[in-house]
């Protein structure tokens, strides 16, 4: 059986508006419109889609804080909306825009109360943030309060503070969201070791389809509480007919670079250029012979936003419904 | 149509588990369990505000200060008059005392639970139900102020003040228990309204400013002797919202003087069971409330 | 609590600096040059004041709900009162009557308990916003004051018509004697939410030296409280102290306004002089509050907040 189990999940929340001045229009609003999936132990997968699709209400049924109004969901074996505050001790949780951390109080504090809450025993929650503060670099930063931190400071140290009960699964709602190259590093880093290790089951959030791409070998897409697409980001991409891009900057301004195969010239911008390639292929050879012909200064790969790859993904038909809508 | 029928398992155990309601050790652990979250999070405040120890310092001095100010009103009221509705200053006193004590010991406890309208509006509450302790000890200790403690000294300040100044009272055993009592049920009905008050915001955020009538309002009611209001009024918080049962009641047999009109003298002694019975719908109130929370988010 | 010195250390290697540094590098409206028509942005500020009030229709509800209640309470105590002391501080239980729900009425609108916009700005203080309020094309108190007179202007519609309406059906209170006499009273009511609102946003601004202003709030709430007469009129207050009282800034909230509509200062000089007195409140402590803004600017573009 499946560690984490959807079926046919749904909830539909009754949106009021006012009509008028006194009258008021009732709608039925389906957030999550029957989701079925599984995830096993140890899968790390990345759940995205754009605003609205219905993710949060999701992760917030996944975890207990909302009751699904029809399906079964199950996460290790128990059922979130009956039995919360003993999945609690079983999940880790972070959200990207909300820290749980205590703002006036040095971080260390934060933990002590994870640990008392929790009921970790001493010895496993020393070893635990030892480990964390080790790979997270949180150790200057122990006695810092976290009004001071950065925000990838911030963001660390609130992804230790999801794993210092060792949690089975660890949902993170946009874990990279605002963080400088750095700590967006870092904290993907510490996410795969963690995976590896100890084979906590990790289900992510994201904007950033880079996340995915490191992290991830299962890719589900949500949008309009559908479950739209379920296998890996390779598929995604084929299915969705996405580009990728390479930017390059030269050591000067040249006429567009137009004789390189399989890429094509998408703009520039004194020494810099644009140029794109299909998703599915590598760049490495594209790198290579931009290299050979051109006095290449740098270059970096950006993967296409997920907005732009759902967008493809339907052809139209999207952009058609959103015109209905309005 | 037939997903609406699979979800209803769900909801009819949930509802089934609410109203069967917790056998006694099950009540126990849980009361264990929320003293235990109440006193982290209450500590981890109280840690917060010692970063700002100046501030804290002069916050608990201003507060010791200032809430004298209130008794003071009192104080001059009595600079003109003899008695207020046939009452001497000693016996308001004992009444000020006693509501004002279980008010300050309520508004220490209980008293952030007012701010919670606010952790629903920006959706900070989901924090809270996603850790493992329950959910009303942690929005009840939510920004535990020690400051609040000016509030309860000033109350115990007054009381003792009035039970020393009471020349005309013959104490009982009896009555001489029921003072403590009283103070504590006191308490307890206050914290189980706003509790209620609390859960209101639940459903609707903004008509939090309703509680402080019943809460704040309660209290000033209860400083004066009942004879001076309108006895719909003395009704009311006897039948309705049972304010009268925190001191009123009580205190007017310690103080040898009838119950109002139409309440039974037996009523006096009834504090500890409508405290409980407060507590209990309370419960379901809140209960329902963050039910209701959960099923639609918002 | 850790030692002193591991905080300062760990502080110290700090690679960010704070938020509020970095937006107080930002070009003040001053250097871009900017400039907008002033009396048409406050204009809009007072606008945007009233209408976002305007949306709390179930708070304004909770709110004259509430008020009836403590006025109700508080009526039944005055009632007691002067039934045993007649004529007690000049007035009659009537008078006594009306000068309770003109307490109510006036609760929000002159900042008896709290001016109802000190929280949000201490938070944008403690928070560090303030830092872009600070550099706005705008100076920041007469922002704050132009939203707050917006906000005024809605709760003596909102909340302050209905108590007294309320009040005015159960108990028979005194009423003022002609359409000049509103009038009169309503520019009194004017000036004191002038001067609650300087009040408040001396206290405020505290935020910036305490950061926790919670407690700075609690003790003014208490003494506008007691000081404004908010329960007990201050003609009663015995000797000095009602001396003192009626002549603190507290007394231009309620006292004089309710003065005002009972008649006691009359048409001419008496009347004058009452609002003269609210007027050298309210401007010194605007001043006040200027000097402790301009205090708080220094302190925040050299320290950070």
């Amino acid at each position: 059986m499946p560690f984490i189990e959807l079926d046919a999940l749904e909830k539909a929340f009754t949106v009021r508006r006012r009509a008028g001045l006194l009258r008021r229009e009732k709608r039925e609003v389906r957030a999550v419109d029957g989701i079925t999936f599984g995830v096993e132990r140890g899968e790390m997968v990345g759940y995205i889609g754009p605003n609205g699709a219905g993710k949060s209400t999701t992760i917030k049924m996944l975890t207990g804080i909302l009751t699904p109004s029809g399906g079964r969901l199950r996460v290790a074996g128990i059922d979130p909306a009956r039995e919360r505050t003993r999945l609690a001790r079983r999940i880790g949780v972070v959200f990207g825009q909300r820290t749980t951390l205590w703002w006036d109080l040095p971080l260390r504090d934060s933990y002590r109360l994870v640990h008392r809450m929790y009921q970790v025993p001493d010895a496993r929650f020393r070893e635990n943030l030892d480990r964390c503060v080790e790979l997270l670099e949180l150790g200057d930063l122990l006695d810092v309060p976290v009004r001071q931190l950065s925000l990838g400071q911030r963001m660390r140290g609130d992804i230790a503070a999801a794993l210092l009960h060792d949690p089975d699964v660890l949902y993170l709602d946009e874990p990279t969201i605002g963080l400088d190259i750095v700590s967006r590093t870092r904290v993907r880093s510490f996410l795969r070791e963690l995976n590896a290790d100890r084979g906590t089951t990790v289900l992510l959030t994201t904007h950033d389809l880079t996340d995915i791409e490191q992290l991830c070998s299962r890719v589900m897409v949500i949008d309009h509480g559908r479950l739209m697409y379920d296998g890996d980001l390779t598929g995604l991409h084929e299915s969705g007919g996405g580009e990728r891009l390479l930017v390059v900057d030269l050591a000067t301004a040249m006429p567009p670079i137009e004789d390189v195969p399989g890429a094509r010239f998408v703009r520039a911008e004194g020494p810099r250029q644009w140029l794109a390639f299909p998703a599915t292929s590598s760049a490495a050879p594209l790198v290579a012979a931009v290299a050979a012909a051109y006095p290449l200064v740098d270059l970096s790969v950006r993967e296409p936003d997920i907005e732009t790859v759902i967008a493809k993904m339907y052809g139209g038909t999207r952009e058609e419904r959103r015109e209905s809508l309005t | 149509m037939a997903e609406r029928t699979a979800a209803e398992p769900v909801a009819r155990r949930e509802g089934a588990a609410g109203v069967a309601g917790p056998g006694r050790a099950r009540l126990v652990r849980r009361g264990g369990e929320s003293w235990r979250t109440y006193r982290m999070v209450a500590g981890m405040w109280i840690r917060s505000t010692m970063t700002y120890r100046s501030s804290f310092a002069l916050t608990l001095f201003s507060s010791f200060c200032v809430t004298f100010f209130d008794f003071v009103v009192i104080l001059l009221m009595f600079g003109h008059v003899e008695g207020i509705g046939g009452f001497a200053f000693a016996e308001v006193a004992f009444l000020y005392g006693t509501a004002g004590t279980s008010f300050g010991l309520a508004d220490l406890t209980t008293g952030s639970l007012q701010r919670m309208g606010r952790r629903v509006r920006d959706g900070s509450l989901d924090t809270f139900l996603l850790r493992p302790a329950p959910l009303l000890a942690q929005v009840a200790a939510d920004g535990f102020a020690l400051r609040r403690l000016g509030r309860l000294t000033q109350g115990l300040v007054v009381l003792v003040w009035g039970l020393l100044l009471l020349d005309g009272v013959t104490w009982t055993p009896l009555k001489v228990l029921l003072v403590p009592v009283t103070v504590v049920c006191g308490a307890v009905i206050f914290m189980a309204v706003m509790v209620v008050g609390a859960s209101a915001q639940f459903w609707i955020q903004d008509a939090a400013e309703v509680t402080n009538s019943f809460t704040y309002g309660g209290n000033t009611l209860l400083q004066y002797p009942p004879t001076i209001f309108a006895q719909e009024l003395v009704r009311g918080v006897v039948y309705v919202v049972p304010l009268a049962f925190v001191s009123w009641l009580p205190a007017l047999y310690v103080l040898g003087r009838p119950a109002p009109a139409g309440v039974p003298s037996w009523a006096a002694f009834a504090s500890p069971a409508v405290a409980l019975v407060c507590c209990g719908l309370a419960g379901l109130v809140w209960r329902a409330g963050v039910r209701s929370y959960r099923s639609t988010g918002s | 609590m850790p030692p002193e010195g591991d905080g300062k250390s760990a502080r110290g290697s700090r690679p960010a600096p704070t938020r509020v540094v970095r937006f107080a590098a930002l070009p003040s409206a001053a250097e871009r040059g900017f400039t907008v028509p002033r009396p048409r942005l406050y204009a809009t500020v007072a606008a945007g004041g009233f209408r976002r009030h305007a949306t709390y229709r179930v708070a304004t509800a909770a709110g004259v709900f509430t008020n009836s209640v403590f006025g109700l309470v508080l009526s039944y105590t005055y009632i007691a009162l002067w039934d045993e002391r007649p004529r007690l501080g000049g007035y009659s239980v009537d008078d006594a009557l009306a000068y309770v729900w003109i307490g109510q009425a006036l609760l929000t609108v002159c900042g008896l308990m709290g001016g109802g916009f000190e929280t949000e700005l201490m938070e944008r203080v403690r928070t560090g916003d303030i830092a872009v309020d600070l550099h706005r094309p705008a100076d920041l108190q007469a922002w704050w004051l132009a939203a707050n007179a917006g906000r005024c202007a809605f709760q003596l519609l909102g909340r302050g018509a209905a108590p007294m309406v309320i009040g005015a059906l159960v108990f028979d209170f005194t009423l003022p004697d002609g359409p000049g006499r509103w009038a009169a009273f309503l520019l009194s009511v004017a000036l004191g939410s002038l001067v609650g609102f300087a009040l408040w946003y001396l206290v405020a601004m505290s935020a910036f030296w305490l950061l926790d202003g919670q407690g700075v709030a609690q003790a003014a709430w208490l003494c506008g409280m007691f000081f404004s007469g908010m329960l007990l009129p201050l003609n009663v207050f015995p000797g000095a102290l009602g001396d003192l009282a009626r002549v603190l800034p507290w007394a231009s909230l309620l006292q004089v306004p309710a003065d005002v509509y009972l008649g006691r200062y009359g048409d001419g000089g008496g009347l004058v002089g009452a609002y003269a007195f609210q007027g050298c409140w309210a401007l010194v402590l605007l001043a006040a509050g200027r000097a402790a803004q301009a205090a708080a600017t220094r302190k925040v573009v050299v320290q950070g907040g």
